[in-house]
């Protein structure tokens, strides 16, 4: 790799990655913590739950955005975690989040097995342009486990504005049972099952008909734990998708 | 909203005070989290160059044999990320970024410092922040090679500010007269970054 080597002139790197975020976060808005009031629980496999809340200031969001909660106990001492938006950008005055129970979680835990309806949390955000979506450039979408949150947002946003940039969801998850959404995903998915049916992880095969002549530039945004995000970027990569065009948000 | 509201039946983990813990961390204990953007590079050490440039008097590019042969220093201590977790005890050996500094004389007019990562990644930094002993480049971490995920072969380490400051993949440090805000710091994250005063977003 070779390094420029003019005196002052800008360091080039040998990618362009950094590119500004979609969006212009405000920060105005990230910064202040804001009361949200739970209204409803659903199900949506045996140890995810998604939670909606009323939140009436609200400033809306892009699907792919996430944000902050805080929980507070009684003396005082907090715990915040960040999670994904599930909701598409315009569910004015309400927000969803998808959480797994995680054994042993202090804030899915809370989320899980006390909270109720009525009761209040607080949320700070919506942060980070950068995993945006706003429905721009074709989207090329892969997830696992919890990760599939935040690009649930971005399928609900492209079909309620019925937006004809093409837009196809790549969801891996272990059994049918444990598939976040199951029941809401349309031709634009391919579930992958890695302990039923096919038995295996997603793979180059899967992805390879995106790649093919006349294929849409992709915008790529992977989403998942660690082991997932660098086994689907990796794919990504080798199937010739540029890097600066994928987006990656980790879980941890 | 001022202070935080109470949440209806949360107790919280059991818990000790712990001095060390900034406000609103946790202890992530034998976790060590893996927080990037990007696709991780594939980076070999012979590959690996580093520069500093910008307001100096002689910049400056350093092959891996070079900065290896530079003399070494070890942090060990605490490390903080801005999504909550912190880690205690962390050791990493690298050259302290004075060495690296020393050797381009910078300008007295410089005030801030762009670190870059090979993959374009940016963070911004007060020169004051990096300097007197509080900044490294890493290259090992627990007498191991610093693993690829992690930053890997070499990390920009400034253990007193939030962890998205200590730029993976590190390549390059350009020297400034001003402030000019990196990738996470575009996206609405603090210029600095300070775990102690909860500097997370703009605004803090
Ligand atoms: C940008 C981003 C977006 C995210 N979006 C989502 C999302 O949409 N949905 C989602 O479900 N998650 C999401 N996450 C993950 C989420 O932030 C939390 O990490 C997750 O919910 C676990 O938090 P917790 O408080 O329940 O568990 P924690 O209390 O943090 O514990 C995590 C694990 O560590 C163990 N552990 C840690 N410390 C201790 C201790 N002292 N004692 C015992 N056990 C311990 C627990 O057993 C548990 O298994 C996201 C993360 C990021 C960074």
């Amino acid at each position: 790799m070779q390094v420029t080597d003019r005196a002052t002139g800008p360091f080039d790197p040998p990618t362009a990655f950094a590119v500004p975020g979609r969006i212009a976060v405000s920060n105005r808005a990230a910064a202040v913590w804001q009361r949200a009031v739970l209204t409803e629980v659903r199900r949506e496999t045996p140890t995810v739950s998604t939670f909606r809340f009323a939140v009436p200031g609200w400033q809306g969001h892009l699907a792919g955005q996430h944000l902050m909660l805080r929980l507070t106990a009684a003396d005082g001492y907090t715990a915040q975690r960040h999670y994904s938006l599930a909701s598409p950008p315009d569910d004015s005055g309400h927000i969803e989040l998808t959480l797994a129970h995680a054994e042993g979680g202090e804030v899915s835990g809370h989320l899980h097995t006390v909270a109720r309806v009525g009761d209040a949390v607080e949320v700070r955000g919506p942060l980070s342009g950068f995993f945006a979506w706003p429905g721009d450039r074709p989207a090329l979408l892969l997830g696992a486990g919890s990760g599939v949150v935040p690009l649930m947002s971005m399928v609900r946003h492209h079909r309620s504005h019925r937006l004809a940039v093409p837009l196809r969801l790549f969801v891996s998850a272990r059994t049918r049972e444990d598939l976040i959404y199951a029941g809401a995903y349309g031709e634009e998915t391919t579930p992958v099952l890695t302990r039923e049916g096919e038995r295996r992880r997603l793979a180059p095969d899967h992805l390879a008909p995106c790649f093919g002549v006349g294929a849409p530039a992709w915008e790529a945004y992977v989403c998942g734990s660690n082991a997932f995000a660098e086994h689907a970027s990796r794919m990504l990569v080798d199937l010739g998708q540029p890097v600066e065009r994928i987006r990656i948000e980790r879980f941890g | 909203m001022t202070g935080p509201q109470a949440t209806r039946g949360f107790v919280g983990r059991p818990r000790v005070h712990d001095p060390g813990l900034p406000p609103g961390q946790y202890d992530a204990r034998d976790d060590w989290p893996v927080l990037s953007a990007e696709v991780t590079p594939a980076l070999s050490t012979g590959d690996w160059t580093f520069r500093v440039d910008g307001l100096v008097a002689e910049p400056r590019t350093w092959t891996w044999d070079e900065a290896q042969a530079l003399p070494a220093s070890a942090y060990e201590g605490d490390i903080h990320c801005v999504t909550t977790w912190s880690k205690f005890g962390m050791r990493f050996g690298g050259v302290s970024l004075d060495v690296f500094l020393d050797a381009v004389r910078p300008d007295p007019s410089a005030t801030h410092v762009v670190a870059y990562s090979y993959t374009g990644y940016t963070t911004n930094l007060p020169l004051a922040d990096v300097t007197g002993g509080r900044a490294w480049v890493a290259f090992r971490h627990e007498d191991a090679p610093l693993p690829s995920e992690h930053g890997g072969p070499a990390r920009l380490l400034v253990p007193h500010l939030y962890f998205w400051k200590s730029a993976k993949w590190l390549t390059g440090l350009r020297l400034l007269d001003h402030d000019e805000p990196g990738f996470w710091e575009q996206n609405g994250y603090h210029a600095r970054g300070n775990p102690w005063e909860e500097q997370r977003y703009a605004g803090d």
